[in-house]
Formats: structure tokens, C-alpha cells, sequence
């Protein structure tokens, strides 16, 4: 199998970014992004379409089975995991590799995603005391313990940028994973967290609603924190009020 | 003025940072990658402790005998008796931290799981390791706001600062790297290593990450740091071939009810259950990848093997396998519900690393060692749900032995500056890479060696091929780092003539009880030396 791969490079980020053709063949029919990726920076003679050398790609990756969220990035348009994209559909190519765009570039297709973990600091998504999560919530404490803080759903996000209040659906999942266990009488800061970061910037498009590579139900997070931050009524998950 | 440092944000390291933290202990919490991308979010199965909550009447000390026998006796009884009498601890202290764990009638429910006769395995689904990392993740965010935890998320330690004067052996800091930048900063202060297995030895061959590279631990080894039962390396029975890795079928498969087998004779042959009655596919992992070795061997059997799970119930699926049915399909395009699954044995855990004692300090003052790049707790094999375990017991023992040092003043952390960015141009060839063609040749060889099975002939082989290669060229620094960690677990193989747990000699079919050591590899110069070291009593039982 033969594809042509398009990637924007730049050593750094002060680099003026180029696109750079190359053609990736492989015999696995299972082979992904990520697969091209990894051969191709194993590999120092590696030649781009004309003959120069394409050298290390800088991109990030590390369990290769979409589960950790590190090789996102931007696969012909659309914000994808490297690892989770097969090469076989694009029939050939060619495929776009970028890096996300919500987010300062490191070099190539690796970005700083710095700015997800501060948003989680600021909007103090943390227990204070011990709880336990058990009960009808279980099952929402689970579903949203699940977010790979990856920056998928950022990326097409109209209301999200770096720096903003608005944090945007990768800060839902760690929020109603605390919304689901803290008992009644201890929830007041962080549904105003919810609210401030959360509900207040959200033009409810729902273009992030199915863009997640974990599969989350965005759907199901937000009428469920809407319910216990905003409406403050004690729901079930969905399904089972 | 000093802080701990901490290399690696895994279940281990996270778990030595909060403890810090609760103790008033600020720490640098470093680690090349974020802790969502850390290997600990892949595990899947479950965490082990006697919680006794199926009416089972389980007990720490079964706890405590099966991981010994588990392990093959090769463990030290005191690291485990300390291990499985902490385990429900543990666990206890997970759930005080919201982990959705899977309950019933109130409390936290047990699994089966590899080895172990009576339910014992926490879990959450399919997905335990990502759910206990998300709820340890949040808790140290709260003393990263606190002040008390500083995070370094893209940063990679390059070689540890030794103490040139000191009379012992003394580790007074680490030299980072910026991953981002290339810059590369000294911090100051007593050093806990959780910087995970060696993945990266074997680059596509196991169901880790790769990068957790194993370079830190080769860098530790060539600075004068012991490494211990390097031979004992875990193969997973049952894995599946994806793009560019192994993926992991959660032993789980198997504590709900999987069967394994393989067509003899024109008929599914059951063989685990007809050749080990008791735990049938779920006798520990060393023996299961064996066998389905041998199977394959035979020329009445024709493979692959398969697990079968059509006979779960649509509620263990839907409530405690969920997400491994939905890999299954998406790999494989098979649903497991349905059809039976082929797998293969695959590279899954090292129990060999860095040697550490009971506190896990290792022979360097002011260096520890904990989680899966530590070698402790498993012997010579590892039981499924003990690693997650032994990474947050493991990290929490080591952080609570500094601490209590330091209330002691037993040990000080020093004045001065604790972080010093160094010049844009300073350089230290540490912080170049190894070539990834060399990484391919190191583990294109050691895998001929370090198979299921071995023997002498084919180690010995191994080694020429190894020392050819170390002889052929000139390396950098981390190169060589890697070719001898590899040249240390082949000679690790070699000396040990014996079969125990994982690691099995066609030539010598039985374990012997001469070798029921822990073997030590240090480096002098260029030589490697293996010593073998007795293994301690089980002190202060009745
Ligand atoms: C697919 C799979 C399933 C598993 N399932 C189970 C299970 O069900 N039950 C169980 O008990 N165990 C299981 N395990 C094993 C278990 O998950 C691991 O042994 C354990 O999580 C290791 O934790 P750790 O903290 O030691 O290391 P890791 O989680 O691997 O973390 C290592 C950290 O070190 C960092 N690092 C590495 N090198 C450097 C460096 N040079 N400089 C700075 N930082 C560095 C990494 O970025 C990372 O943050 C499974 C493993 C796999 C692969
Ligand atoms: S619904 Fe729209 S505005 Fe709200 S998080 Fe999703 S994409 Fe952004
Ligand atoms: S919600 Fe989904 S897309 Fe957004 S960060 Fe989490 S895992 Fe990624
Ligand atoms: S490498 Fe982990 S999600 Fe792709």
C-alpha cells in the first residue's frame, strides 16, 4: 500500500511552516498515521518526493492504541489520533499531517497542550476531602473519568482559544467526574467552576459532539452537569433520572 | 533550599508525590510526557488486595502465598509480606479518592484474576489503569496549586548528578532535559526513580509504551546503580498483533470465563483446563504462555490459539468488559461476543530493574527506585493486578521512607539553589538519542535469546552477536547505555541454569534450588558482573 503524505513542518516555532510531499509504502494493510510516522523517523534515509531527506518528524506519540491521547493532530482537516487513523482510508492519499491549531506549536506536527492542565488548576478540579463514588452516579463518574485530555474536541471548537475563560469540552469530563461524587452540600464552587468555564462560554453548536477518539458522550456529560451545576437538580445518568 | 525529585508520573511516581505533599514535602515532579500519556493508563485488568468483600473468606497471607508462589519463591517474603498487608490499604485509599471502582451489595467488587484461587482484583471495567490515573492525577493538581508539587511535563532526566566526593556512593540530583527546547536544567535533591519498564528495548514487541525507553535505567546502570533479575522478563499469553505493537487481551478475559484453545485433531482442545484442573486458564502467566508454546509445537495441534469468549453473560460485557469488546472489534473486526479471538504470547511486564531493598532505596544514598522500573515484589514472575499495586504501594513506601529521614534529619535536604537552568549552549552528549537503527539491531538480537523458551546454545549465540556489535562501532553515550543493559540481561539469562517463572532453559527443565537468588548486574568499566544474592527469611511470623 502506497500513500502520499503532506506534512506542514517547521524546526520551531519561530520557523515559517512548509509543506513537505512524501510517499509512505507499506505492506501492513493495518498501517495508521502513526505507523508511517514511526517508520519514517526510524529510518535516516528516509527521501521526500524530491529526493531530500525528510529527516526526524517531531510528533507525539506513546501507547499507539488510542488511549492516551498524545498523537493528535490535524489528518486532512479533521483532528484525529495518529494511531487511530488507518492509512487505507485515504486509498492512496494525499493525507494533510498538521499540528493541532488551538495550541502554541513545538516543532512539526507536537504541540504544547500546557494550557489544559491550567485550565483544570484555575477551575480547582480537585476533591478537598475524601469521597467515594458509588451509587446511581457510578456509571457517569466512570464515563467521564475516561477523557484523554487529548484536544481533539478544542480544536473545532468556534468558542475555544488558548488563554480564554472558556475551557472548552476537555475540561467537562474531569469536572463531572467531580460533580458526580461530591456529597450534596460540598458541590457550590465547583458547579460555579462549571458555570464560569464551562457553561457560560459554550454556544451549545455541539460541533465537538462527535469528534471524540474516546467516544465520550459529550451529550450525556452536559445534560448531566447542566443538571447538577446548573438546573441543580440531582440527576441520574441519562437514561435513568 | 533542596526538593525531592521525582522522575516519572505514573501510578508510582503520583503516588510518592502526594504522600510528599501530605507531609508538608515539596517535590519536582518530572517526566518526559504528560501523565495521560504515561503506560499506566493502559492497564486494563484490575489492582489486587484482600478486601474479602465476595464472602470468600480471602486473607492477606493468601494474598501474601500466592504472589510468592506466583514468583516462583524468587521474591524477597518481606517486600511482599509488607506489599499484600498494604495492599487493601491501598485500594481503600484509591476509593477515598473517588475511583469509580465496579461494587456490589455496597462495596468494592472482586475479580478472578492469573494465579490467584479467590477474588482479589479490583477494578473499574475494563479500563482500571486510566480510571485510578484520572483520580490520582486530579489529587496531585491539588498540591501542584498548593505550591507543594511542581510539575515538569515535557522534560526528560539525562543522567543523575553523583556526588564526586562523597566517601559512599551518593546521588545528589538529576540533569533534565527539555523536550520542548533543548534546554538542559540541574535539579538538586534526593531522587525517587518511577520511570517505568523497558519497553523501549523491544520497540513494537510489547504491549506497552515505548516510550518508556529504558534509557534512564541505562544510565543509572553505566553511573553505578544496580539492576537485578534482568532474565525475568513476563510474556502476556494472550495478545494480539496490531500496527506497530502488541495489544494486550486483558487477563480479565480469562477471570470472567475465557477459555483458551487450540484445534486438535479436527476438534477445539480445551488444554489449560486438561492439563491444570485447579486454576485451568487462569494458572499464572509464565505457565500459560508456555503451554500455548508448546501446543504449537505439537503436530497433532494446529494453531492459532484462540480464546474463546462467546459463553459470558451480555452482563459481564456490558458492565465489566465493555471497552476491551470494543477494541476487539475495532482491531480485529471479530466480535468477541461471537466468535473466538486468535492471540499470541507478547512482551508485557519486566519484573527485573533496579535493585532496591525493602524501603526501596537502591545501592546509591539519596536514590530510589519504585513502580515497574524497580525490582521488587514479583520474583520471577508477576501476577496480573500485583503491578498496579506494587507501583502505588512501591511510590508511597519510598516517599514515606524519605520522609521519614528527612523528620529524622537522618537525611537533609542540602541548602542552595534546588534547579539551575544551564546555558543555551552547554552541552552534554547524554542528551543526544540513541539511533533508532541501533535500537532495532539491540532488540533484533536480544529477541532470539529472550524468547518463551531458551537455551544455552541459543543465549551464547546471542551474546557473540550482541559483543560483535558492541565491538563494531563507536557509540554515544546513551548508546552505549542500551547495548549494555541488553549485554546484562543476556548474561543474566546465560548464568542462570535453571528454569523458574518466566524465564525457561530447555536445558535445564527444573528450577534449582542454588538459584533461587537475586541476580545482581553492575557494570565496572566495561565489564558486567553478575552476583548472585541470597534471599532474606520471612522475618517475624508466628
Ligand atoms: C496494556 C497493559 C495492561 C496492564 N494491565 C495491568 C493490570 O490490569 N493490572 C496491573 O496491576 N498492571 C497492569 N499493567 C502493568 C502496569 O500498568 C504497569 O506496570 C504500571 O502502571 C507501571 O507504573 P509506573 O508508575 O511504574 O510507570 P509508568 O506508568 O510506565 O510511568 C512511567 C513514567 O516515567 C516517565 N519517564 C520514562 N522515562 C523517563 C525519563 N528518562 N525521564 C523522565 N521521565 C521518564 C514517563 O513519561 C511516565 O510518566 C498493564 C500494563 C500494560 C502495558
Ligand atoms: S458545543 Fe460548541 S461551543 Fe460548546 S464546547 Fe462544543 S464546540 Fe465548543
Ligand atoms: S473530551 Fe474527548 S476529544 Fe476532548 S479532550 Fe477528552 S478525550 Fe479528547
Ligand atoms: S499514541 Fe496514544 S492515543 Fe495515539
Amino acid at each position: 500500500m502506497k500513500t502520499i503524505l503532506k506534512v506542514l513542518r517547521r524546526k520551531d516555532p519561530d520557523q515559517k511552516a512548509w509543506w513537505q510531499e512524501m510517499i509512505f509504502e507499506t505492506e501492513d494493510e493495518n498501517a495508521s498515521v502513526a505507523t508511517a510516522l514511526t517508520a519514517i523517523c526510524a529510518d535516516p534515509s528516509f527521501q521526500d518526493a524530491k529526493g531530500q531527506p525528510v529527516g526526524e518528524i517531531v510528533w507525539d506519540c506513546s501507547c499507539l492504541q488510542k488511549k492516551c491521547g498524545a498523537c493528535a493532530m490535524v489528518i486532512n482537516g479533521r483532528p484525529r489520533l495518529a494511531c487511530d487513523t488507518p492509512l487505507r482510508e485515504f486509498k492512496g492519499g494525499p493525507v494533510t499531517l498538521e499540528p493541532l491549531r488551538k495550541f502554541p506549536v513545538v516543532a512539526d506536527l507536537a504541540v504544547d497542550r500546557s494550557i489544559l492542565y491550567e485550565n483544570l488548576k484555575t477551575m480547582k478540579v480537585w476533591y478537598e476531602e475524601a469521597v467515594r463514588a458509588e451509587g446511581p452516579m457510578l456509571d457517569l463518574a466512570y464515563a467521564s473519568s475516561r477523557c484523554l485530555q487529548c484536544g481533539c474536541c478544542l480544536e473545532v471548537c468556534p468558542n475555544f482559544y488558548a488563554g480564554g475563560t472558556f475551557a472548552g469540552t476537555a475540561a467537562l469530563g474531569p469536572t463531572v467526574r467531580l460533580l458526580a461524587s461530591l456529597p450534596e452540600g460540598q458541590k457550590k464552587e465547583v458547579r460555579k467552576a462549571y458555570r464560569d468555564h464551562i457553561y457560560e462560554g459554550c454556544g451549545k453548536s455541539l460541533a465537538c459532539r462527535n469528534i471524540c477518539p474516546a467516544g465520550i458522550d459529550v451529550d450525556e456529560l452536559l445534560v448531566n452537569a447542566n443538571a447538577m451545576a446548573v438546573w441543580k437538580r440531582l440527576f441520574g445518568p441519562k437514561g435513568r433520572s | 533550599m533542596e526538593k525531592v525529585i521525582l522522575i516519572g508520573a505514573g501510578l508510582s511516581g503520583l503516588s510518592a508525590a502526594i504522600v510528599l505533599a501530605e507531609q508538608g514535602i515539596s517535590s519536582c515532579l518530572i517526566s518526559a510526557q504528560p501523565s495521560e500519556r504515561a503506560q499506566s493508563v493502559l492497564a486494563e485488568g484490575g489492582i489486587n488486595g484482600a478486601l474479602d468483600t465476595m464472602g470468600e473468606q480471602d486473607t492477606t497471607e493468601e494474598h501474601f502465598a500466592d504472589t510468592m508462589r506466583g514468583g516462583v519463591y524468587m521474591a524477597d517474603p518481606n517486600a511482599v509480606d509488607r506489599l499484600t498487608k498494604g495492599a487493601p490499604k491501598v485500594i481503600r485509599w484509591l476509593e477515598s479518592l473517588g475511583v469509580p471502582f465496579n461494587r456490589i451489595n455496597g462495596d468494592i467488587q472482586l475479580r478472578n484474576f492469573g494465579g490467584q484461587k479467590k477474588k482479589r482484583t479490583a477494578f473499574a471495567r475494563s479500563s482500571t489503569g486510566k480510571i485510578l490515573m484520572s483520580a490520582l492525577i486530579a489529587e496531585v493538581r491539588k498540591h501542584e496549586a498548593a505550591g507543594l508539587v511542581t510539575r515538569y511535563t515535557h522534560h526528560e532526566m539525562i543522567r543523575l548528578l553523583m556526588d564526586e566526593n562523597a566517601e559512599k556512593m551518593t546521588c545528589r540530583g538529576v540533569r533534565v532535559r527539555d523536550r520542548y527546547t533543548g534546554r538542559l536544567t540541574d535539579f538538586y535533591g534526593p531522587v525517587i526513580l518511577a520511570c517505568g519498564g523497558m519497553n523501549g528495548i523491544f520497540p513494537g514487541m510489547t504491549t506497552g509504551t515505548t516510550r518508556n525507553t529504558g534509557d534512564a535505567a541505562a544510565m543509572a546502570f553505566c553511573q553505578g546503580v544496580k539492576l537485578a533479575n534482568l532474565e525475568m522478563i513476563q510474556y502476556h499469553p494472550t495478545t494480539i498483533g496490531i500496527s506497530g505493537k502488541r495489544c494486550l487481551v486483558t487477563e480479565a478475559a480469562r477471570g470472567e470465563g475465557g477459555r483458551l484453545f487450540i484445534e486438535r485433531k479436527g476438534q477445539p482442545w480445551y488444554f489449560m483446563e486438561e492439563l491444570y484442573p485447579e486454576l485451568g486458564n487462569l494458572m499464572p502467566r509464565d505457565v500459560v504462555s508456555r503451554e500455548i508454546f508448546f501446543v504449537l509445537r505439537r503436530e497433532d495441534c494446529t494453531g492459532p490459539v484462540c480464546l474463546d469468549m462467546t459463553g459470558l453473560s451480555p452482563e459481564v460485557w456490558k458492565n465489566k468488559l465493555s471497552d476491551l469488546r470494543e477494541e476487539i472489534i475495532h482491531y480485529m473486526a471479530k466480535d468477541p461476543v461471537t466468535t473466538p479471538i486468535p492471540v499470541e504470547p507478547g512482551i508485557h511486564y519486566f519484573m527485573g530493574g533496579i535493585d532496591v531493598d525493602l524501603r526501596h532505596r537502591t545501592n546509591v544514598d539519596r536514590l530510589y527506585a519504585a513502580g515497574e522500573c524497580a525490582c521488587q515484589y514479583h520474583g520471577a514472575n508477576r501476577l496480573g493486578g500485583n503491578s498496579m499495586l506494587g507501583a502505588v504501594f512501591g511510590g508511597r513506601t519510598a516517599a514515606g521512607d524519605l520522609a521519614e529521614r528527612l523528620a529524622s534529619s537522618g537525611l537533609r535536604l542540602g541548602e542552595g539553589p534546588w534547579e539551575e537552568t544551564l546555558p543555551a549552549d552547554f552541552k552534554d552528549p547524554a542528551a543526544d538519542p540513541a539511533s533508532p537503527v541501533l535500537i532495532g539491531q539491540i532488540s533484533r538480537i536480544l529477541l532470539k535469546g529472550l524468547g518463551i523458551v531458551r537455551n544455552e546454545t541459543e543465549l551464547n549465540r546471542t551474546l557473540d552477536e550482541l559483543l560483535a556489535l558492541e565491538a563494531s562501532g563507536t557509540y554515544n553515550i546513551r548508546e552505549r547505555g542500551r547495548l549494555k543493559l541488553a549485554e546484562a540481561m543476556i548474561r543474566s539469562a546465560v548464568l542462570r541454569k535453571e528454569s523458574r517463572g518466566a524465564h525457561y532453559r530447555e536445558d535445564y527443565p527444573e528450577k534449582s534450588e542454588d538459584f533461587r537468588k537475586t541476580a545482581v548486574a553492575s557494570l565496572s568499566g566495561d565489564d558486567i558482573c553478575i552476583d548472585y544474592r541470597d534471599l532474606p527469611e520471612r522475618k517475624g511470623q508466628a
